[in-house]
C-alpha cells in the first residue's frame, strides 16, 4: 500500500465525513437525501480502490451494483418526498 | 509513464470529489448543494474511474471500470433530477436571495 | 429486429461482465439474455434501429469528447464558486423552450444540461424545460437563456435523434 494510496483513501473518507455531516445537519428532509445519494457515489469510488489494493476485480463488481442500487434507492427517496407516499 | 498519469488522473479525481463535499456543506440551499455535489462527485468518481482503467490496462478490472463509468454518468443526472423535482414539490423553498423562479410561477397558474 | 438488438445489447453486455469465455458462461449468457429480453423487451418503446444509422453514429461520436469538454469546464466553474470565500453565486429557476420532439432527445438534453456549466434540470412539461442556474444572465429574456444553456446541445442532438 502506497503512500499516495493513503493519501486518496484519507481523502475521500474526509468527503464522506462532510456527506455524513450533511445527512446529520441538514435542515430538511431533501438535504438528508443528497446527502446519501453523494454518500452512494463516493462509495463507488472505495470499491475502485479496494480492487486496485488487492488486485481483485469482484470488488469493481461491487461498485457497478452499488451504484445502480443506490440510483433506484434515490429514485424511491425523491417519489417519497413528492409525493409523501410511495403508492405509485 | 501510465503509472504517471494513472496517479495524476486518480489525484484529480479525489480532488473534485473533495471539493464537491465541501459546495455540499458550504451552499445555502437544496438546489444549489444539487448543482455543486452532484456535477463534481460525478466527475470525481469517472476521473478515479478512467485511472483505475490507466493503471490495470485492458483486462476484466478495467472493462468493469469502463462499464460502471458509463453507468455513473447515466444515472447520476437523472437521480438529481428526481431531487430537484421531488424537493421542489415538497415545497423546500429556494434561497432567499435567488433571482427567479419561473417554474413556481407556472405550478402556481395551473391550480 | 427490436429484440435482437435488445438480445444483442444484453448479450455484449454478460461478456464484458464476466470477461470469459468458457462454453458455460456463454450458454448462461444466451439463456438470460433472451429471459430477459422476452420478460422486460417491452419496456423500450422507442424506435432503437434508428441509432444504428451511420450519420446517426458519427454525430453521436463527436457529441461525446464535446460533453466531456463541457462537463470539465462545469466542474472547474462550479470548484470556483466553492472555493472562493464570497460565493459569487446567484441562483434562480428559469424556463425556455426547446425545439427537440423526441422523447429520448428530451431525456439526453435535460442529462447534458444538468452535467454542464452551473445548471440542474428541475421539471420537463411538454417542451418547456424548467432549469435551476446558479448565476442567471439576461434576466427575463426567455429565449437567450434558452440559447445561453441549451443551444450548442439541441443542434448535435437534433441530428442525433430527430
Amino acid at each position: 500500500m502506497s503512500t499516495l494510496m493513503q493519501i486518496y483513501i484519507c481523502a475521500l473518507s474526509v468527503s464522506a465525513f462532510l456527506c455524513l455531516y450533511r445527512i446529520g445537519m441538514g435542515p430538511t428532509p431533501p438535504d438528508r437525501t443528497v446527502g446519501i445519494d453523494i454518500l452512494g457515489t463516493l462509495v463507488v469510488g472505495f470499491c475502485a480502490f479496494m480492487s486496485i489494493l488487492t488486485g481483485k476485480d469482484f470488488y469493481m463488481n461491487i461498485g457497478i451494483s452499488w451504484a445502480l442500487l443506490s440510483f433506484v434507492g434515490t429514485l424511491a427517496l425523491a417519489k417519497f418526498l413528492e409525493r409523501r407516499s410511495l403508492d405509485e | 509513464m501510465s503509472d504517471t498519469i494513472a496517479h495524476i488522473l486518480i489525484s484529480i479525481g479525489v480532488l473534485f470529489d473533495l471539493l464537491g463535499c465541501v459546495g455540499l456543506v458550504r451552499l445555502p440551499d437544496v438546489y444549489n448543494r444539487l448543482q455543486a455535489a452532484t456535477k463534481c462527485v460525478t466527475l470525481g468518481t469517472c476521473m478515479i474511474l478512467i485511472g483505475v482503467l490507466v493503471l490495470v490496462g485492458f483486462n476484466a478490472l478495467g472493462i468493469k471500470a469502463v462499464i460502471c463509468m458509463v453507468f455513473v454518468l447515466l444515472t447520476s443526472p437523472t437521480s438529481a433530477h428526481a431531487l430537484a423535482r421531488g424537493s421542489h414539490k415538497a415545497g423546500v423553498p429556494l434561497w432567499p436571495d435567488s433571482v427567479t423562479d419561473k417554474y413556481k410561477e407556472r405550478k402556481g397558474a395551473e391550480k | 429486429m427490436k429484440s435482437t438488438i435488445q438480445f444483442i445489447i444484453l448479450f455484449a453486455l454478460w461478456l464484458l461482465l464476466t470477461w470469459s469465455v468458457q462454453l458455460a458462461d456463454i450458454i448462461a449468457g444466451i439463456v438470460i439474455s433472451i429471459l430477459a429480453v422476452a420478460l422486460m423487451g417491452d419496456i423500450f418503446t422507442g424506435k432503437m434501429y434508428r441509432i444504428l444509422n451511420p450519420i446517426r453514429l458519427f454525430w453521436m461520436v463527436v457529441y461525446i469528447p464535446y460533453l466531456f469538454l463541457y462537463i470539465i469546464l462545469a466542474n472547474l466553474d462550479v470548484a470556483y464558486r466553492v472555493i472562493n470565500p464570497a460565493m459569487p453565486i446567484r441562483p434562480g429557476i428559469v424556463r425556455f423552450k426547446t425545439n427537440l420532439k423526441s422523447e429520448i432527445g428530451k431525456t439526453f438534453l435535460a442529462n447534458s444540461i444538468t452535467l454542464t456549466p452551473g445548471t440542474l434540470t428541475v421539471d420537463i412539461i411538454g417542451d418547456e424545460f424548467f432549469v435551476h442556474w446558479i448565476n442567471v444572465r439576461c434576466d427575463g429574456d426567455s429565449e437567450k437563456q434558452g440559447e445561453i444553456i441549451a443551444g450548442k446541445f439541441e443542434r448535435i442532438l437534433g441530428r442525433i435523434f430527430e
